[in-house]
C-alpha cells in the first residue's frame, strides 16, 4: 500500500488517487505519432468526432421517437421534424452523420490500403477497423428503418430477405431475424434495440481495442519508413523538436487534426442545412406499406457496392442459380477486406504509388468500387446488368488474384 | 501542396461517385417529361376570347349549377350535409366560391363543356362505359353562355390577400374534397368510405408530400397528373399557375415548417464553423512552426 501524504491542492488530491500526470502523458503528451504525415492521418480523429455527434444528436432524438409501427413515421416526420424545438436539426445531423460517416470511413479505410498500414504488426489495427466497418453498417442499416417510411420497410425487406438464401438454415433465420414472417412491428421494436444499444455498445468496445492495438506498432507514415519511437521520442524531450521524426498526440497531432475536422465540419453543416436529400431519400417520406412496392429499392450509397456484387450475378452459372452465385459473391465481398494483410504478400510497406504492382491492383479496385457503386442504384436492366456482372466478376477477381501479384512483386523487389 | 494534390484526387473520386449516385441515377429514373402547361393548349372547345356578360352568368348559374353546387361567397349554401352529399354524388361537388379564381379560364370553359376530356379521365369514364362523371357535360350551351357563366364565377370570387390563409384556402378549394392532411388536422370533406369507393383507392395524405415528391414533381404533377403516373384516377384539376404556386406553398408550410429557421440557423452555423476552422488553422500554424 503506497503511502499519501496530505495533498496541497485540489489537483494533488485527485493526482495521487487517479495518476493524472502519468494518465495524460501516456494518453496525450507522450504518446508519439509519425511527423511525416497528411491530412488524411485526421481521419480517425473525424471519425471520433462524428462518432460522439451521432451519439449526442441520437439521444435527443431517442427522447420523442417511438419505437411502433403505428407511431414511429409520425414521432419523426411530425413530433421530431415540427414540434420539438431543433428537433429537425438533430435529426438533419443524426440522418446525414449517419451517411457522412461512412465517407470518412471509407477514405479512412483506402488510406490504411495505400500506404499498407495493415501489416508488419499493424494486422490487428485493419481487423478491429474492419470489425468497426462492419458493426457501423449494423448500426446504419438498422437505424435506417426506425422511421418507418417506405425505404425503411423494403430495404429492411430485401436485406433481411437476403439470409433466406443460406443452405439449410436460411428460412428459419430470416424468421428469426424478423421475429415474425415478415418485417412487422416485432422487427421494428429488435431493430431499435440493436440500434440504441447493443450495437453501440459493441461499436464503443471495438473502437478501445481498436485505438489500443495502435499503441505497440505505432501509426504508419507517409513513406511506410519504420523507426524507433523511443530513440526519437527522447530527441522530441531533449528539445530538438525539429529532429525528431514523432510529435506528441497533445498539442501537436491534434492541432493539426483540428484544421482539418474545422473545414470537414463546414462542409458537413453544409449538407446537413442545404442538401441532406441524398442521406435522406425523398421516397422514405412515403410512411411504410407493405402492399405497395416502390419503383425502384436502392440501399443507402454505402451499401450500394456489396449490393451491385449480390445482384451481379443474375444467371445461372453450372447449375447454381444466380441467386446463390450472388450470395456467395455478396459473402465473399464483406469478409475478404478482413484478411487483407495476409492476401498482400509483398513485405513492402510503401504508398502504393511506389509499389511496382500493387500501384495497379489499388487504382483498378477503386474504379471497380466506384462502378459498383454507381450500378448499385441504376435499375439493372439491359446493359447496366452486364455492367453489374463484370465488375463483380471484376471485384473478385483482383482479390483472387492479390496474392498472386503481391508475391510477383516481392520477388521483383527482392531481386534488387 | 501535395495536401492540395491528394484533397483533389479525393474530392474527383467522390464527385464521380456522387454524380452517379444522385443526379445521373435521378434523371434514369425518373426521366424528364413534357413541361407543365398552364395554358391547356388541348382544350379548344370553347372559343375562350368571347367577353362573358356577368348579369347573363348569374341567370345560368343559378338555373343551372347551384341544385348541385354551393357557392357560398354568392349566398348560395350546401344543400346538403358533406356526408350526404357524398352519397348521392359518390364525392362531394366543390363549392365554386374559389372556382373563378382557381382555375383557369380555359381550363374551366371546357371543363363545363365537357368535364371528363378537360380532366384527362376518359381511361376512367369511357364513352359507353359504366361508370359516369356525376356531372354532366354542358356541351348544349353555346360559347357565349359558358364564358357567361366563368365570367360570373370570376365575378363572385373573393378578393385575397397574398400569405398563408389563401394558401390554404386554395388548397382546401383545389385539394381538400379528396386530400387528407393530418399534419394539418384537415380531413378530406368527402367521408373516407365515399372516396375510397368513389377514387377505387383512399387517396394519399398530403402532409409530407413537399418531401417525399418534391416542388419539381408536384409541380409537373398537379398540372396533368396523367403524364407522370399514367392511368391514375385523380383528375387533371385546372389550376392556375398561381393558384398551383399556393397549393405547393400550402404543402410546405404544412410539410416543411421549419424551413426557414433551417436556412438562417444553416447560415449561422457556418459561419460559427468558419470561424473555428480559421482559429484552428492559426494554432496549427503556431505549433507546428515548432516542430518542422
Amino acid at each position: 500500500m503506497a503511502e499519501f501524504k496530505p495533498a496541497d491542492s485540489l489537483y494533488e488530491w485527485f493526482d495521487q488517487r487517479l495518476g493524472i500526470d502519468k494518465f495524460v502523458k501516456v494518453m496525450m503528451t507522450e504518446y508519439w505519432i509519425p511527423k511525416n504525415i497528411n491530412f488524411l492521418w485526421a481521419m480517425g480523429v473525424l471519425l471520433t468526432v462524428m462518432f460522439t455527434i451521432l451519439i449526442v444528436s441520437g439521444i435527443f432524438l431517442l427522447m420523442y421517437y417511438k419505437p411502433d409501427i403505428n407511431m414511429a413515421f409520425d414521432s419523426v416526420n411530425y413530433t421530431i421534424m415540427q414540434e420539438v424545438g431543433y428537433g429537425w436539426l438533430f435529426r438533419h445531423i443524426h440522418a446525414v452523420g449517419a451517411s457522412v460517416v461512412f465517407l470518412i470511413i471509407y477514405i479512412h479505410m483506402f488510406t490504411g490500403i495505400y500506404y499498407g498500414s495493415y501489416k508488419k504488426g499493424r494486422e490487428l489495427i485493419w481487423i478491429s477497423g474492419m470489425l468497426l466497418f462492419v458493426l457501423f453498417s449494423a448500426e446504419g442499416f438498422s437505424g435506417y428503418m426506425l422511421p418507418w417510411g417506405q425505404m425503411s420497410y423494403w430495404a429492411a425487406y430485401v436485406i433481411t430477405e437476403i439470409f433466406g438464401g443460406i443452405p439449410v438454415i436460411g428460412g428459419d433465420l430470416v424468421v428469426w431475424i424478423r421475429g415474425n414472417f415478415y418485417v412487422s412491428d416485432s422487427t421494428l421494436t429488435r431493430f431499435f434495440m440493436l440500434h440504441v444499444l447493443l450495437i453501440p455498445l459493441a461499436i464503443l468496445g471495438a473502437i478501445v481495442v481498436h485505438f489500443y492495438a495502435l499503441r505497440f506498432p505505432h501509426v504508419n507514415n507517409e513513406e511506410g519508413e519504420f523507426f524507433d519511437f523511443d530513440k526519437e521520442a527522447d530527441k522530441y524531450l531533449a528539445g530538438d523538436k525539429k529532429g525528431s521524426k514523432v510529435v506528441p498526440f497533445w498539442p501537436v497531432f491534434l492541432s493539426k487534426d483540428f484544421f482539418v475536422l474545422g473545414f470537414f465540419l463546414l462542409f458537413f453543416f453544409y449538407l446537413v442545412f442545404f442538401h441532406y436529400d441524398f442521406a435522406m431519400d425523398p421516397v422514405n417520406f412515403d410512411k411504410a406499406d407493405g402492399l405497395k412496392t416502390p419503383a425502384h429499392i436502392y440501399p443507402e450509397w454505402y451499401f450500394l457496392w456489396s449490393y451491385e456484387v449480390l445482384r451481379g450475378f443474375f444467371f445461372e452459372i453450372a447449375g447454381i442459380s444466380g441467386k446463390s452465385l450472388g450470395l456467395m459473391a455478396f459473402a465473399f465481398a464483406n469478409a475478404i477486406f478482413m484478411i487483407l494483410p495476409w492476401l498482400d504478400r509483398s513485405p513492402m510497406v510503401k504508398p502504393a504509388n511506389q509499389r511496382p504492382y500493387f500501384k495497379y491492383w489499388f487504382w483498378f479496385l477503386i474504379a471497380d468500387l466506384i462502378v459498383l457503386t454507381v450500378y448499385g442504384k441504376l435499375p439493372p436492366t439491359g446493359a447496366n446488368a452486364w455492367v453489374g456482372f463484370a465488375s463483380s466478376m471484376t471485384f473478385l477477381v483482383l482479390f483472387i488474384a492479390l496474392p498472386f501479384i503481391t508475391k510477383a512483386e516481392a520477388k521483383k523487389i527482392g531481386g534488387k | 501542396m501535395k495536401e492540395l494534390k491528394i484533397l483533389a484526387v479525393i474530392a474527383t473520386l467522390v464527385g464521380i461517385t456522387y454524380y452517379g449516385i444522385e443526379p445521373y441515377a435521378h434523371h434514369i429514373m425518373h426521366p424528364e417529361v413534357k413541361a407543365a402547361d398552364f395554358t391547356f393548349a388541348d382544350l379548344k372547345n370553347v372559343d375562350t376570347k368571347l367577353a362573358g356578360n356577368t348579369a347573363n352568368g348569374k341567370v345560368l348559374v343559378e338555373a343551372n349549377c347551384i341544385a348541385c353546387h354551393a357557392i357560398e361567397s354568392a349566398g348560395h349554401p350546401a344543400m346538403m350535409p358533406n356526408a350526404d352529399a357524398a352519397a348521392s354524388y359518390g364525392v362531394v361537388p366543390p363549392d365554386l366560391s374559389h372556382a373563378g379564381r382557381v382555375y383557369d379560364k380555359n381550363y374551366l370553359a371546357n371543363f363545363i363543356f365537357d368535364p371528363v376530356s378537360a380532366m384527362h379521365l376518359s381511361h376512367k369514364y369511357p364513352v359507353g362505359g359504366t361508370k359516369t362523371f356525376p356531372m354532366p357535360s354542358y356541351n348544349w350551351m353555346t360559347g357565349q353562355e359558358i364564358m357567361d357563366v366563368v365570367a360570373y364565377l370570376q365575378s363572385v370570387s373573393p378578393k385575397v390577400k397574398e400569405g398563408a390563409e389563401t394558401h390554404k384556402a386554395t388548397y382546401d378549394a383545389a385539394c381538400g374534397r379528396c386530400h387528407s392532411m393530418s399534419y394539418a388536422k384537415s380531413e378530406a370533406t368527402t367521408p373516407k368510405d365515399a372516396i375510397k369507393a368513389y377514387m377505387g383507392a383512399t387517396p394519399p395524405d398530403l402532409s409530407q408530400y413537399i418531401k417525399s415528391r418534391g416542388e419539381h414533381y408536384l409541380h409537373g404533377f398537379i398540372n396533368d397528373p396523367q403524364v407522370l403516373l399514367a392511368g391514375t384516377s385523380m383528375p387533371r384539376v385546372g389550376l392556375n399557375e398561381k393558384a398551383q404556386e399556393e397549393v405547393i406553398a400550402y404543402m410546405e408550410e404544412i410539410g416543411d415548417s421549419k424551413k426557414a429557421e433551417r436556412e438562417s440557423t444553416g447560415i449561422n452555423v457556418m459561419i460559427y464553423t468558419f470561424i473555428f476552422a480559421m482559429l484552428a488553422y492559426l494554432w496549427k500554424r503556431k505549433i507546428w512552426s515548432e516542430v518542422h
